[in-house]
């Protein structure tokens, strides 16, 4: 079983949920995200996602279309993150997922990237642009090296579909939690849960919902009906504001327990 | 046997390895329902019926294909005759595939119209579609082409459009499409995207190709009047590649027709300033479909650069790289300074001004026809009118007094 596998396992077993959290690769640096992924573990955060930048994220608000900006502008390539997950890897038996778009994947070659990921440590990987029609190749290469292939399923999604998603997927399913980009809000959309008991009927897989998560009020709703709750921008959101000063790792271990104590 | 381009793409909108639907799942249900109302709407008469109307009695269809006698002495070597989409209402191609998304908007019941627009020719078609028949309409314009087409940005607020400006990115077509396919995963349920071009996820490739090929069958049926024959080269130029695909498909299986896409080599492409994605460009995922892009190493888009607002996009569309690949079409570039270059050329011999993305087709007329024989058949597809582009070309070339 895969490291994500075993953790859902084991929060069964506590009575908790899980608490995803999203970074960008390299912004600010290839350091603080080392720093800050580690810190995430210390927090409890149950898995990382860590964001490979792409030039044109169109499935992303403008916070993380901001972060991935400058982790490019800081020089931020595919074989730079790899080499993150592996230092990460070294320190921690956090799982950890690669997020990302398909093209910087194909660039390098599906199963070379599913090969390097595979043995840098990685555990799973998302591409928000692919989806199960078009990822045969990818899903072949990802299963031979081990690694979970998570796929997202949206407000939108029908019946049929959402079988055959949360048939293709391993690791989790990733629940969309409205229409939209990714980012901030307030406020959940009063029809996620529906779409969480719809997903739940066709699987026993994990399901965690993400998009728009910010803060621990959520993350409390969303434990009490999923698996899991992923938050993204507004961590990303935090890592930006920071001025540089050695307190980032305290302040994201702050945010991440606020938000690692709602889903127990 | 000869392969038949025409029986592309397959059920899942591939062309080869190109195309298909590289989007997040919320936008699937959406194609799957715009792929579906389209084949229902390719089957019912009066579908057809509805969009003769518009191309008759609005756009102004059929356009002519026009005998450029001056030019073709000026450049002394094979018969070249223009086919004047410049000549369509709006000024452009555009409105060809704009309205047959319309009629398909209309009869899915989708209130609100979003649409993309570099040069601004398909958001000013867009706006006005949405003018006539009385539907919201906004346009993502990125920030440095708003301000290169500011013409069209008062045009399309004269016609009732909201244009969202652009500034992420390189803040010209490209990110105006991202940030359009943002709008649309946010809004899709009442949210109807008119893409302008042959790019995109299935089904909009062949959607658009089906709409803008109407282009070619006029053309065929008036060069087998005029001529008695199929020409030997047809010439358009591409960016998305929507007007090449209109006049290019309907003479694919034409084997003797050589078929010639025109991208923008910008400053040259030894200089990497330019837009020429089959030219010099790799096979890639951008916006919703794989198919040639201008990319770095690591699969990151790069910035691009043409005179021409319409051309200036990193992506093409998958069945350009698809006819690529298998030779049935050629593609090469023409410089900024040979647009130019043209499009004074083809004022001064035929007093048609063309669009700066035409212009790019004119110019590479203009190094072939004098090495063919006289007894040659040249088309240019003239996709759209100069007159957006005269106050730009003021600042950059000299005419005489």
């Amino acid at each position: 079983m895969s490291r994500i596998g075993e953790r859902f396992q084991e929060l069964s077993r506590r009575g908790e949920k899980a608490l995803v959290c999203f970074i960008t690769a390299g912004d600010p640096d290839m350091d603080s995200s080392e720093a800050v992924v580690l810190a995430l573990a210390e927090a409890g955060v149950d898995i990382v996602e860590i964001g490979v930048p792409f030039s044109d994220p169109l499935a992303d608000g403008p916070s993380i279309q901001a972060s991935s900006q400058r982790a490019l502008d800081g020089g931020v390539t595919p074989p730079a993150v790899l080499d993150l997950v592996r230092r990460v890897r070294e320190k921690s038996d956090l799982p950890l997922v690669l997020m990302t778009y398909f093209n910087p994947v194909q660039m390098m070659g599906v199963r070379r990237f599913a090969d390097e990921a595979a043995a840098a440590g990685a555990d799973g990987v998302i591409m928000t642009d692919l989806p199960p029609e078009e990822a045969g190749e990818w899903k072949a290469a990802a299963d031979a090296a081990g690694l979970d292939t998570i796929f997202l399923l949206a407000p939108t999604s029908t019946d049929e579909r959402i079988r055959r998603v949360a048939e293709m997927g391993s690791g989790f399913i990733y629940c969309v939690s409205r229409t939209g980009v990714t980012g901030a809000r307030k406020e959940l959309p009063a029809d996620v849960k529906d779409l969480v008991n719809r997903i739940r009927n066709s699987t026993t897989k994990p399901i965690v919902v993400g998009f728009g998560v910010s803060g621990p009020e959520q993350v409390r709703e969303i434990s009490k009906w999923a698996d899991g709750a992923v938050v993204g921008s507004a961590l990303v959101d935090l890592i930006a504001s920071a001025d540089g000063s050695d307190s980032l790792a305290e302040r994201v271990r702050a945010f991440a327990s606020a938000l690692k104590a709602a889903t127990v | 046997m000869l392969e038949q381009p025409t029986k592309l793409p397959d059920e899942r909108g591939h062309f080869g390895p190109y195309g298909g639907r590289y989007v997040p799942e919320t936008l699937i249900p959406a194609l799957d329902e715009l792929a579906a109302e389209y084949e229902r709407a390719k089957t019912d008469p009066k579908f057809a019926e509805d969009l003769d109307f518009y191309y008759r009695e609005y756009v102004g269809r059929p356009t002519l294909l026009y005998f450029a006698e001056r030019l073709t002495e000026a450049l002394g070597g094979a018969k070249v005759y223009l086919k004047r989409e410049d000549l369509c209402h709006t000024g452009a191609h555009k409105l060809n595939n704009v309205l047959g998304q319309i009629l398909l908007a209309r009869r899915m019941g989708k209130p609100r119209i979003i649409a993309e627009t570099g040069a601004g020719q398909h958001g000013v078609a867009t706006a006005t579609a949405c003018a006539l028949f009385g539907l919201q309409c906004e346009v993502y314009m990125g920030v440095e082409d708003m301000e290169r087409q500011a013409l069209n940005v008062f045009r399309m607020r004269l016609l009732g459009a909201k244009v969202r400006p652009v500034t992420s990115g390189s803040r010209t077509l490209k990110d105006a499409t991202s940030e359009a396919i943002r709008d649309w995963v946010t809004n899709v349920r009442d949210t109807h995207y008119i893409i302008g071009s042959v790019v995109g996820p299935h089904p909009y490739p062949m959607m658009v190709r089906d709409f803008q090929s109407i282009i070619g069958r006029e053309t065929k049926e008036q060069i087998l009047e005029k001529e008695g024959r199929l020409p030997d080269y047809i010439i358009a130029c591409v960016g998305g590649g929507s007007n090449a695909m209109g006049i290019f498909y309907p003479f694919a299986d034409d084997h003797s027709v050589r078929l010639v896409g025109i991208e923008a080599a910008g400053h040259g492409i030894e200089t990497g300033i330019h837009c020429a994605t089959l030219v010099a460009g790799s096979p890639g995922v951008l916006h919703g479909a794989m198919s040639y892009l201008l990319q770095d190493q690591y699969g990151q888009v790069m910035p691009t650069h043409s005179i021409s607002a319409g051309l200036d996009y990193p992506g093409t569309g998958p069945e350009h790289a698809h006819l690529k690949d298998t030779g049935r079409a050629e593609y090469a570039a023409i410089t900024d300074r040979e647009a130019l270059d043209a499009f004074q050329l083809l004022s001064q011999t035929e007093g048609v001004i063309p669009a700066l993305e035409s212009a790019h087709a004119v110019a590479y007329a203009k190094k072939l026809v004098p090495i063919l024989g006289k007894n040659e058949l040249v088309i240019v597809n003239l996709s759209g009118r100069g007159d957006k582009d005269v106050e730009q070309v003021s600042k950059v070339m000299e005419v005489p007094e």
